[in-house]
């Protein structure tokens, strides 16, 4: 009884703290709104209508992107950070190096070297150009999800290590003194543990991966920004495409955002120090 | 001491000549200890004695350098672990024995992740393969009992340590262990919360708990335990019945430890 009175005095205390300070960020963005929508008023968008279609598949595509690198990356990126904590030595060393390789070099260079590079490499072997891969090895996009995944799974993998990391031995050692396997130990209180701490790095990790999509426009993959950039090209329009496509970024980052948030809540937990 | 070592049937926890190495730093050095069920071993001894240090190995949290030990009857069989210690043999068996010595941190090591009542069910559900609705049922007894009726679904972190300390060893009850390892359950707690902690400690010893207790807690030591081990130098110094135990102290140390405490 007492129980629940507390915690809804609690979260009404904490809803009602921001509830004043979003009035007055509210009245912000409506500001905001308008003067957009006075400068917007002054521009040419009939082109929407017809380029539609590009648009539309190319968002569909740069939201299939970060949605599939994200979660690939995430998958790799948990034994990239595991074994830099437990070793042994001659796993945890080309993780390390695959790390710093992938961390210290730009994403655009990686992926003109897997496109161009790897990609041009391909067709010289008979064997793979007759082999069932090769409708798709001939494609781009498998290079950006190639990419873009290595890329995630590297800073991920150094974010997962610190989390790894920083989860007290001790609750280790209480699944042990309970006789809980190792394997069970990782899955159920390791794993879980560090994944929270992360939450916070990881959603504004994926973020960055959005904004990093961009780049595959330069190896022919048609997302969104590469769609506004053909309207660009053939409407002589700069402004209005470069617009229309920054406010899809934010709508996205957001929606990212919303998606993490409702993780981390539906858990809500503090993990101590 | 010999009568425990007779009847296989009573005896709950017997180690022998447990030594533990750190490095060049030898803790342990042949301690004998055992535990008849129902017993209450306290251990006492100043810092670095090598008291937690026993406890922690004698469910291989620590790997002990040489030595044996039985627990219930069952030798625990050990093989070299590659580091100068042992390691337990058999992952079942030291896994089996594990969840029948239930242990209680001095940092209480509630899972931070996991809300009192899942913290409870955690081991019975999947070591002991309990099925969950009546794990959940005896969950909720237990943190009844130590008093925490209205907290089943708090996290760890939003409560005091008194009452995270509580919940932890409702925790330990729930696998209904053979006995359990108290490691200076208090030492962690502000002077006002200990009382607490020791009183759902002093039920458990009532009903017959077989529990091994390290602490500083003296006058609770006296009250409580059915046996005082002393530890110095990472050997046991002195042992006995709490009465003869504080009352006429035999060495010289173990006169000057308690000198410290009155």
């Amino acid at each position: 009884m007492s129980k629940t009175d507390t915690t809804e005095n609690t979260s009404s205390a904490l809803v009602s703290a921001p509830s004043q300070g979003s009035s007055v960020r509210l009245t912000g963005w409506l500001i905001l709104i308008v003067a957009a929508a006075a400068i917007a008023s002054q521009m040419r968008w009939d082109w929407i209508m017809d380029y539609y279609p590009l648009l539309w598949r190319g968002l569909v595509t740069t939201i299939i992107l970060v949605i599939v690198t994200s979660v690939l990356g995430l998958l790799l990126a948990i034994p990239i950070g595991l074994v830099q904590v437990v070793g042994p030595f001659w796993l945890a060393w080309p993780a390390k190096a695959f790390c710093t390789v992938i961390r210290g070099t730009p994403l655009l260079l990686q992926l003109w070297l897997l496109y161009y590079g790897l990609g041009s490499l391909f067709p010289q072997f008979p064997w793979i150009r007759q082999s069932e891969l090769w409708p798709i090895l001939r494609q781009a996009w498998p290079y950006a999800v190639l990419g873009l995944t290595m890329s995630y799974a590297a800073y991920e993998g150094e974010v997962l290590r610190g989390a790894f990391a920083g989860v007290g031995k001790d609750q280790l050692d209480a699944g042990r003194s309970f006789g809980m396997s190792e394997r069970q130990i990782f899955r159920r209180i390791w794993l879980p543990q560090a994944v929270r701490r992360a939450m916070p790095t990881l959603a504004g990790e994926t973020i960055l991966q959005l904004k990093a999509t961009p780049l595959v426009a330069t190896i022919t993959v048609l997302d969104v920004y590469s769609a506004a950039a053909q309207v660009r090209q053939s409407t002589y329009l700069t402004y209005e495409p470069l617009l229309l496509i920054s406010a899809i970024y934010i709508i996205i980052s957001l929606g990212i955002l919303k998606i993490f948030s409702r993780f981390s809540s539906s858990k809500q937990v503090r993990l101590a120090g | 001491m010999s009568e425990s070592e007779g009847n296989a049937s009573t005896e709950a926890i017997h180690a022998e000549q447990i030594h533990k190495r750190f490095g060049a730093l030898e803790v342990l050095k042949g301690v004998n200890l055992s535990a008849r069920k129902g017993d209450v071993v306290a251990i006492i001894g100043g810092s670095g004695s090598g008291k937690s240090t026993f406890l922690r190995c004698l469910n291989c949290l620590d790997h002990p350098t040489s030595g044996s030990l039985r627990i219930n009857g069952e030798e625990v069989r050990f093989k070299p672990d590659g580091h100068g210690d042992l390691a337990p043999a058999s992952r079942q068996q030291i896994r089996q024995l594990r969840s029948r010595l239930a242990m209680v941190f001095q940092n209480f090591n509630l899972w931070q992740h996991r809300t009192l009542l899942e913290n409870m069910i955690e081991a019975p559900v999947h070591v002991l393969g309990v099925p969950r609705k009546q794990a959940i049922e005896e969950g909720k007894r237990l943190l009844d009992r130590v008093g925490l009726n209205d907290k089943h679904d708090a996290y760890p972190a939003f409560l005091s340590g008194g009452q995270q300390q509580r919940a932890a060893i409702a925790r330990a009850l729930a696998v209904d262990p053979l006995a359990m390892l108290f490691d200076e359950p208090t030492s962690a707690l502000d002077p006002e919360l200990v009382g607490e902690v020791l009183k759902v400690i002093q039920s458990l010893a009532d009903e017959g708990r077989t529990m091994i207790l390290v602490t500083h807690e003296m006058a609770f030591a006296r009250d409580v335990a059915t046996r005082v081990v002393f530890f110095h130098n990472g050997v046991v110094e002195e042992e006995g019945p709490p009465s003869e135990f504080f009352s006429n102290p035999q060495s010289e140390r173990l006169q000057k430890f308690l000198s410290n405490f009155n």
